[in-house]
């Protein structure tokens, strides 16, 4: 199938940028999105050009690193699925494609399509974990914990940091990150003592690395590749103001 | 020459900040706010209908809604008790508005070439262009129907006359038909929002929370516009 | 008389083209692990803890560590020797810690809690371990492993690690290959994802504490050795380009493994050797490295586009039957093809373990089945991976509950459903057992450089169990190397390196050099370009079948494909700034290297063990036919600018019998 891709280039961070059109006439639908990518990236570079960064790693939808926007959708057109498990069947031939890095005042363009994502690094410092130092563990059958919970927990933690929730909300906000991220912890017996300290550190360290306020528009989770729930932001509100509540 | 870095000795304790000026304490703050104005206008609606009733039956109410509390607090005096929690609401609320808006176009500096909404909530969506408009509306109103300054008769004392007056002219009524859809729109999110905002829902209650702001939404905006169509239509008046 | 002479004389084509291939090596002196205590091996790791030294809290702060690599065992030595109070400098290529390939880790983690009360114990975790990895792994450090296992459910549990659990809220496990108990704990099929994070967040916490300094976006390209010790990395800034070197009191590689020397492999497309490979060619012996495991179930390839392949987790051979038709040549589709012409064939070849065998075995039945002609799928490259009884037993939901994760990725992949069709499965190249050699400190042949996680040879011998690797990431990490690495400490802190020392100075220029070089070369053709044709050669040459012929095809034609690269390779771009042809080119020119220790590896090893499968080596049945007298030894290669030297170091077996490994 032939394809036209419209691809955001930018040199470095102070470069201005903008779209280049490129034709990619020998795609095949068994391909991923990447892989077109591949494709076009090996010819640019065989005739001298640069070929275009991006962000990518394990290429099975789990390490977060793959991050572009897809005709205006972060990831793409397919539901639940990252860039990288993007296949070309789901483009018709002939279609003209535009693709964007990740846009948020949080993730500065690097180069091309790849941004930085660091900020969503500094929320997790901030208090995503819990304090366990090595050696400190009691034994692991010592505190039994509801299925339901368990899996509710691990629902959340199924989080893969890629952003898209971020380049998808029309705040910038990272609000169904932290909340993934703290309804993980927080559902958990052993998160539960910190709770009051994790999540005022970790809306503070959101908002100081420049991610916008939540308004519940849900973009984020239909963009999400894991399908994170809104309901976490819900969540993680009422544990703010419980923490405000009690006053720590 | 390469730059050398010595591994350094350990920095120590980073400073974790508070969160009481976060944006999740800014949407609270809204959330409150727009909880009080909610409780006012569903009064204001219920209120509103008493029209229907007639004319003394409505002068009546508005006469009554002046001396709620006598002879405890002074004549008008829970009245301004009201208008000054509606104040302080509007203030608070307008102005998270305006930070919390600031704060996300900072966020999003540069725009997508294009980007079809996914979800696509369109009351979601113009949340703030339809705040500006209530509140232009709610000047406008207040000079109409509180003040006088604005209506056609602008009786003292006479609200039945000035409704009345008002919904005569089909430009009024559209006026007052394009605020109405507004506030109906930014209830319908703001409703489901409130819920976000205030608190942890069990999971799985989302879609009925959703129905139940869309129904309050139409609920209220239906109640509302009974009033300037009965009177354009001629039910009243 | 030594066996190998024969190779010694081979070097006729590499040579006379003077290139300087090495299809030769030479014989150095024997090794031996020096840092295992001797005595009752159930003792060893209590006397070991007990004899290493300590450093006085308030010393600790004075002895930095560089740790490079962030994946479940880089991160969680980081963590854990940053609770201690060292100041840690830690790297990794990709943008955030989070995201080391350790990540991709599907299936489980072992370990010898017996709570399903099925006959665990960590003696039996030892055996399974030794006896899977085909006798070619050190006891002492083996049953180490076993014992820790427990802990790092443990600690794991204690982060708020979301494993699967029962309805009474207890741990839940399932059965892995190599195994006959069901010790394998995992958190659906993303393990390895609920693992790492729990690492990543304790590593986050001393980051915040001020302990920790990561460096993301940063590549490592050569390890600083000063007065014979192990003293810090030169790394380049992959978004500046920025070279810069790190000192410390000592160096720690938890930088993964080398499949991607394969290029279609289910690693990750940064995976790289180039750390190892450096500190390598600095002193550093290597082990082992033929020793590669090629994962029975993995998606087939599907065109020449294809740039990685994606493993479908061991844990489905639970519940999914592995079959081909009788018959070569039948194009029914799966669904009518009657059971009698269906062959289970690992059901029918090792009855006890059925489709549970070691994956090596389960590879090479499924290549063997294939090479018969009956294989499915496009170029009969493939075996069908049937859940039909499973979902008739279970039920969809409860097969969706357990694998759901899994049938969506195939979905995606292939857009076939396997709730109705069967999957098709292929072998492809998945971990490399080989790596650095370290002695039971996780020490290597260089003082002050540690070597932990997949990067090390140390624990998994010729063939690795299904989740032994996330077992031994973490054990090195928050256990072993916390122990070792302070004893190595406890000497110093080591005397000062003056930024003007020879050895550094030249450390850092020869990797500008080589940067500068790789933008120079000028050619025409991509980095990816001869990954591709070396990853072809090592596929057919040194893969899941090697032969004496064909690994010296490989051994001339390796030599041939470098000399080609660093005359028509071409990286456009400059080396400021992030450009990521230049740090695939870095990696490629390393694998260009490595591949040719690995074949030479493959091809003096003349037995069959574990991953490591030659032709010319097996019994009448087909299996591999291990030769214990000649080599139950681990190979450990020193680099030198000739032909690389071999040190052997003989293998002791006194707590298992060696014997032919027996799943019928
Ligand atoms: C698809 C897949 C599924 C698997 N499933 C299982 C399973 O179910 N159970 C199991 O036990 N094992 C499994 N394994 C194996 C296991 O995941 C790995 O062996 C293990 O995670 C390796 O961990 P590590 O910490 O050694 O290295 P990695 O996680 O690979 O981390 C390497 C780190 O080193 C860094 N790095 C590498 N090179 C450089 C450089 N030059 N400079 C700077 N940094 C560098 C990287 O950035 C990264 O941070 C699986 C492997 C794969 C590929
Ligand atoms: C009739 C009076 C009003 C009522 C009853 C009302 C009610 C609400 C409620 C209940 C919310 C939800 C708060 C939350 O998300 O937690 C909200 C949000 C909001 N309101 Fe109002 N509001 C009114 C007037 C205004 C005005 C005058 C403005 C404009 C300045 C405004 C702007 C906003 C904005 C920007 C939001 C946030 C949007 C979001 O969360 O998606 N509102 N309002
Ligand atoms: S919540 Fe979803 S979209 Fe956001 S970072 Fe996590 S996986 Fe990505
Ligand atoms: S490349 Fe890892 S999630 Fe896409």
């Amino acid at each position: 199938m032939k394809l036209t891709l419209r691809i955001w280039r930018q040199k470095g961070p102070a470069d201005r940028g903008g779209m280049v059109a490129y034709d990619v006439p020998d795609a095949s639908a068994d391909m991923s999105f990447l892989e077109l990518l591949d494709v076009l990236n090996e010819r640019l570079t065989e005739s001298g050009e640069e070929p275009v960064a991006f962000d990518h790693d394990c290429r099975e939808g789990i390490c977060g690193a793959c991050s572009l926007v897809i005709d205006g959708v972060p990831h793409g057109p397919q539901k639940a699925t990252t860039t990288c498990q993007l296949h070309l069947r789901h483009f018709r031939d002939g279609q003209t494609i535009d693709v964007e890095p990740w846009r948020a005042a949080a993730f500065p363009v690097v180069k091309d399509l790849v941004v930085d994502r660091s900020g969503l690094d500094r929320i997790i410092e901030a208090g995503g974990y819990v304090t366990a130092p090595t050696g400190s563990a009691p034994e692991a059958h010592a505190t039994p914990i509801a299925k339901a919970d368990a899996d509710a927990a691990f629902e959340a933690a199924t989080c893969i940091g890629c952003g898209a929730c971020v380049a998808a909300c029309p705040n910038g906000s990272a609000m169904l990150f932290t909340a993934a991220k703290a309804t993980h912890l927080g559902l958990l017996p052993q998160g539960r003592v910190e709770q009051d300290t994790r999540v005022e550190a970790m809306i503070h360290a959101h908002d100081e690395a420049d991610f916008g306020g939540c308004t519940n528009t849900g973009e984020c989770t239909a963009v999400c590749p894991k399908g994170i729930p809104l309901g976490v932001i819900g969540r993680f509100n009422g544990d703010v103001l419980g923490a405000l509540w009690r006053g720590r | 020459m390469a730059t050398l870095t010595r591994a350094p000795a350990s920095a120590g304790r980073r400073r974790q900040g508070a969160s009481h000026r976060s944006t999740v304490v800014m949407k609270i703050a809204m959330a409150i706010s727009g909880a009080v104005l909610l409780a006012y206008l569903t009064a204001h609606m219920l209120g509103n209908l008493k029209i229907f009733f007639g004319e003394s039956s409505f002068d009546h109410y508005a006469h009554w809604l002046r001396t709620i509390g006598e002879p405890l607090v002074p004549h008008e005096g829970t009245l301004w008790i009201i208008r000054a929690a509606l104040t302080a609401s509007v203030v608070v609320h307008m102005a998270m508005a305006i930070l919390l808006t600031r704060r996300a176009r900072r966020a999003r500096p540069v725009k997508y070439a294009h980007r079809p909404p996914v979800q696509g909530s369109y009351a979601a969506r113009t949340m703030r262009w339809g705040g500006v408009i209530i509140a232009l509306f709610v000047v406008y109103h207040l000079l109409d129907l509180t003040v006088g300054v604005a209506n056609p008769v602008g009786a003292s004392g006479k609200p039945y006359t000035n409704v009345t007056a008002d919904f005569e002219h089909w430009y009024i009524t559209a006026i007052y038909t394009v605020a109405v859809v507004a506030v109906g729109f930014h209830l319908r999110h703001g409703v489901w929002s409130m819920t976000r905002t205030l608190g942890r829902q069990r999971p799985g209650t989302e879609r009925l929370i959703a129905r139940i702001s869309t129904g309050y939404a139409v609920l209220m905006t239906v109640g509302f516009l009974s009033v300037p169509f009965a009177v354009t239509v001629g039910i009243v008046g | 008389m030594d066996p190998h002479t024969e190779y010694t004389e081979n070097t006729e084509s590499a040579e006379s083209a003077g290139r300087t291939g090495y299809a030769r090596y030479t014989v150095g002196a024997e090794i031996a692990d020096h840092a295992a205590p001797a005595g009752d091996l159930a003792g060893r790791w209590e006397q070991r803890r007990l004899a290493a030294r300590l450093v006085n809290p308030a010393n600790r702060r004075r002895l930095p560590v560089i740790v490079v690599g962030t994946g479940l065992a880089g991160a969680s030595a980081a963590a854990t020797l940053a609770e201690l109070g060292h100041p840690v400098t830690s790297f990794c290529y990709q943008d955030s810690p989070r995201r080391a390939h350790s990540i991709a880790a599907q299936g489980g983690i072992n370990a010898a809690k017996n709570y399903r009360g099925d006959g665990d114990s960590v003696a039996r975790l030892f055996k399974d371990t030794i006896k899977g990895g085909d006798f070619r792994a050190r006891e002492s450090n083996v049953h180490r492993l076993a014992e820790v296992s427990t802990q790092i459910i443990d600690q794991c549990v204690a982060q708020g690690v979301p494993f699967a659990r029962d309805y009474g809220g207890l741990l839940d496990t399932r059965s892995f290959g190599g195994a006959q108990v069901s010790r394998t704990f995992y958190a659906r099929g993303q393990t390895g994802q609920q693992l790492l994070l729990g690492a990543y967040q304790a590593m986050s916490r001393q980051v915040a504490a001020g302990n920790v300094t990561v460096h993301a976006r940063t590549e490592m390209l050569d390890l600083v050795v000063v007065d014979g010790r192990a003293r810090g990395v030169v790394v380049r800034d992959l978004v500046t380009g920025e070279v810069t070197t790190h000192l410390a009191e000592a160096v720690v590689l938890a930088t993964g493994g080398y499949g991607n020397a394969y290029f279609l492999s289910t690693n990750a497309m940064g995976c790289n050797a180039s750390a190892v490979w450096r500190a390598h060619r600095r002193g550093a012996l290597f082990a082992n490295p033929c020793f590669t495991q090629i994962h029975p179930t993995c998606i087939p390839v599907s065109g020449e586009h294809q740039s990685k392949l994606t493993l479908m987790s061991e844990s489905l051979r639970n519940d999914g039957r592995v079959w081909v038709p009788t018959t070569g040549g039948d194009t029914r589709a799966p669904g009518n093809i009657p059971a009698a012409e269906r062959d289970y064939f690992l059901e029918r070849m090792y009855p006890a373990f059925g489709n549970l065998v070691p994956r090596d075995i389960a590879s090479r039945a499924a290549k063997r089945v294939c090479d018969e002609g009956r294989g499915v799928g496009p170029g009969g490259l493939g075996v069908y991976l049937d859940f039909a009884d499973a979902i008739e037993r279970l039920g969809a939901p409860a097969v969706e509950e357990k694998y759901g994760n899994l049938f969506a990725m195939y979905e995606r992949i292939t857009g076939e459903d396997p709730y109705t069709v069967p999957m098709r499965i292929y072998p492809a190249v998945h971990y490399t057992m080989g790596g650095l050699w370290v002695d039971y400190d996780l020490q290597s042949t260089i003082p002050g450089l540690f070597v932990i996680g997949e990067a090390n040879f140390s624990d998994h011998g010729a063939n690795r169990l299904g989740a032994s690797a996330l077992m031994q990431g973490l054990a090195d990490g928050y256990f072993v190397l916390p122990t070792t690495l302070t004893h190595y400490l406890a000497a110093g802190p080591f005397a000062p390196v003056d930024a003007d020392d020879p050895e550094l100075v030249a450390t850092q220029a020869g990797v500008q050099d080589r940067v500068k070089r790789l933008l120079t070369i000028d050619g025409d053709l991509s980095a990816d370009h001869f990954h591709r044709e070396l990853g072809l050669l090592m596929w057919e040459k040194c893969g899941m079948e090697r032969d004496a012929a064909g690994l010296r095809e490989a051994l001339a034609r390796i030599p041939e494909l470098r000399a080609q690269f660093w005359s028509r390779l071409r990286v456009p771009g400059t080396g400021a700034g992030l450009n990521q042809s230049l740090e695939k080119a870095g990696r490629v020119a390393d694998f260009l290297e490595l591949a040719e220790l690995m074949c030479l590896d493959a091809l003096h090893r003349e037995e069959s063990c574990g991953g490591h499968f030659r032709a010319e080596h097996q019994s009448p049945g087909g299996e591999a036919a291990r030769d214990d007298e000649a080599f139950a030894y681990v190979a450990a290669w020193e680099y030198t600018d000739g032909p690389p030297i071999l040190h052997r170091e003989r293998l002791t077996f006194d707590n298992v019998t060696l014997a032919t490994r027996n799943y019928a």
